[in-house]
């Protein structure tokens, strides 16, 4: 109930930044781009335009949970309305959590919006809706939450500016750490490589929410795969929150 | 009766700099304020109020005391229940009407729905806002928010409200309006702590004050014990009369008009001066015992430290 009113609170904060208009009319750009650009090109159109659209919506998203995540939590300590607001009986952590749920829901009707206008601009091409479009914006939405509880970690304790910087880190680390993994291969087996290799575990790896290619050239993907990335981005975002909520617990707001 | 409100020995430094350096704020603070009664807790600025009071509401964490508010802990829930809190300069959500603002935070404190909009539109109406509910925060003046401030502070009913500076940037008459309602929470059995650096205002309503001076508390008690009743002297000012014919009577003060301004020390005198003033048909403008203020006490504190 209490998280419940800090969320839609956010909500309304989060609709009324000029970031978020910003970065959507670049994503819509984009979308209307991927057409010309199919236009110009021999082969599958819809691929390519799938294609694009999908990974504009990705950068977006991210970009936007970044901006508005980072600014969130340092708005409120820095115009000391949290003053306030901690004074009432919540805890710390509700009021972190419903943080995180208000930009959520930003993204999510964020990303419904925009998967309107992309279902529709290749609908125009095919005449027939692609479903399966859908499962890849799940997986684009899982990690948005996930970037986004990224982006309230680093606001608890640095500055907005400092902290996009971060967690613009984190998701470009995210997105090739996967390289890594045949670089772990080539080390002699010994301390080295096992160091190497829990390293490798506890780096993020937002790959695994990327379907794209699957979709776009429509190969089969194997359930479980589907399962086991679901649980890895609940998981990886839990972990963050927790976190975050640890380091929020102690903060002195001055 | 209960106490209220109890810290014990609370101690709290902040680190400034590049290199960071303890700077110690709070030496040492106990004070208990007891049920019903209006507390000021006065010092100079920078002497620690406000950061006595972030402590209170556990926005800050002291290096060491304790601090109990109706015998539970300041961090646990159960406290928070009980206490409405104005920060100093208070500031908020600025896209949000006023009764968009109070319904918000009403969600933050456990109160049934049908309730809420009765509180709400009952405490607007005491801050006398109920003109302004539907305008943004963002077009308030600085003693509208001060008032809205005061106005969330008593949503969730406290039983102890803590009030930093509630009096700060407002006319006389806004001030009169505030002092009236703090009154009126007394009246209601709710505790008030108030920090405050206007004297008159803190002389004027609180039942007990504790004065703070580089972070500790250097006199506490009520009004009645730190300030003697006892008249120091009486202000005579008076015209018709040569100032050389009172020099003896008293001390003069100014004499840049006609008028002039006498500092009677025994009463005897008194008598001596209205008699002189009367054979010379002089005028008597005004005759005022000075009994020692709060204002006196504090600068003599102040100044000593
Ligand atoms: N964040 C901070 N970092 C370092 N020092 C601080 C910080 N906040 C306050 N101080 C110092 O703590 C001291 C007490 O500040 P505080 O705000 O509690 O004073 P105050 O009694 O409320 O004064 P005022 O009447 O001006 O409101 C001041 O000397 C101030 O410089
Ligand atoms: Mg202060």
């Amino acid at each position: 109930m209490k998280i419940k009113a800090i969320a839609l609170n956010t909500f309304k904060e989060a609709i009324r930044d000029r970031i978020l208009y910003l970065l959507l009319f670049f994503a819509a750009v984009c979308i209307i781009f991927s057409r010309i650009l199919a236009l110009l090109t021999v082969g599958d159109r819809v691929k390519i335009i799938i294609d694009v659209d999908l990974a504009s919506l990705s950068l977006f998203g991210a970009l936007i949970a970044i901006l508005l995540g980072t600014g969130l939590v340092y708005k409120e300590i820095d115009k000391k309305t949290i003053y306030t607001l901690l004074s009432k009986p919540i805890h710390r952590y509700q009021f972190l959590l419903g943080k995180f749920l208000g930009l959520v829901l930003t993204l999510f009707i964020m990303l419904l919006l925009m998967s309107i206008i992309f279902l529709a601009v290749v609908f125009l091409h095919t005449f027939k809706i692609e479903w399966s479009i859908f499962i890849t914006i799940f997986f684009i939405f899982i990690e948005l939450c996930l970037i986004t509880a990224v982006a309230i970690l680093f606001s608890c304790f640095s500055t907005p500016i400092l902290s996009s910087i971060f967690s613009l880190s984190f998701y470009l680390i995210g997105h090739f750490s996967w390289g890594l993994e045949t670089l772990i291969e080539k080390i002699r087996p010994g301390i080295g490589k096992i160091m190497a290799q829990i390293f490798y575990i506890f780096l993020p790896n937002l790959e695994n929410f990327n379907f794209k290619t699957e979709i776009v050239h429509h190969l089969p993907i194997p359930s479980n795969i589907f399962l086991l990335s679901t649980l890895y981005g609940i998981a990886y975002t839990i972990f963050i929150l927790l976190l975050a909520m640890l380091v929020f617990r102690k903060r002195d707001f001055i | 009766m209960a106490t209220a409100l109890k810290i014990e020995d609370l101690h709290k430094s902040f680190s400034t700099g590049f290199i960071p350096k303890k700077k110690k704020i709070l030496k040492g603070i106990s004070l208990a304020v007891e049920e019903g009664e209006i507390f000021g807790y006065l010092g100079p600025n920078g002497a620690g109020k406000t950061t006595t009071i972030k402590c209170i509401l556990g926005l800050i964490f002291p290096k060491k005391g304790k601090i109990e508010i109706f015998g539970h802990s300041s961090y646990s829930l159960q406290a928070k229940e009980q206490i409405g809190y104005l920060p100093e300069n208070p500031y908020f959500y600025d896209y949000l009407t006023a009764s968009e603002f109070l319904r918000f935070y009403s969600q933050l404190s456990l109160m049934k729905k049908k309730d809420k909009e009765d509180k709400i539109s009952s405490l607007l109406s005491l801050v006398s806002l109920e003109q302004s509910a539907s305008l943004p925060l963002r077009k308030f003046s600085r003693g509208m928010l001060q008032r809205i401030g005061l106005a969330q502070a008593l949503l969730n009913e406290p039983s102890l409200v803590l009030l930093d500076e509630p009096l700060g940037g407002l006319d006389p008459l806004g001030r009169k309006e505030i002092r009236d309602i703090i009154v009126k929470l007394k009246a209601e059995g709710k505790t008030v702590f108030l920090s405050s650096h206007i004297l008159q205002d803190i002389e004027m309503i609180c039942d007990r004050v504790a004065i703070i001076v580089n972070g500790q508390i250097v006199s506490q008690g009520t009004l009645q014990d730190l300030i003697s009743e006892k008249i120091l002297f009486t202000e005579i000012l008076l015209s018709g009369v040569e100032e050389k014919e009172v020099e003896d009577l008293g001390e003069c003060i100014s004499t840049h008009t006609e008028r002039l301004l006498l500092k009677v020390f025994e009463d005897e005198k008194i008598e001596k001066v209205l008699q002189l003033v009367q054979s010379k048909k002089g005028k008597i403008h005004s005759l005022i015992p000075r009994t020692e203020t709060l204002e006196d006490l504090f600068v003599g504190i102040v100044k000593q430290q």
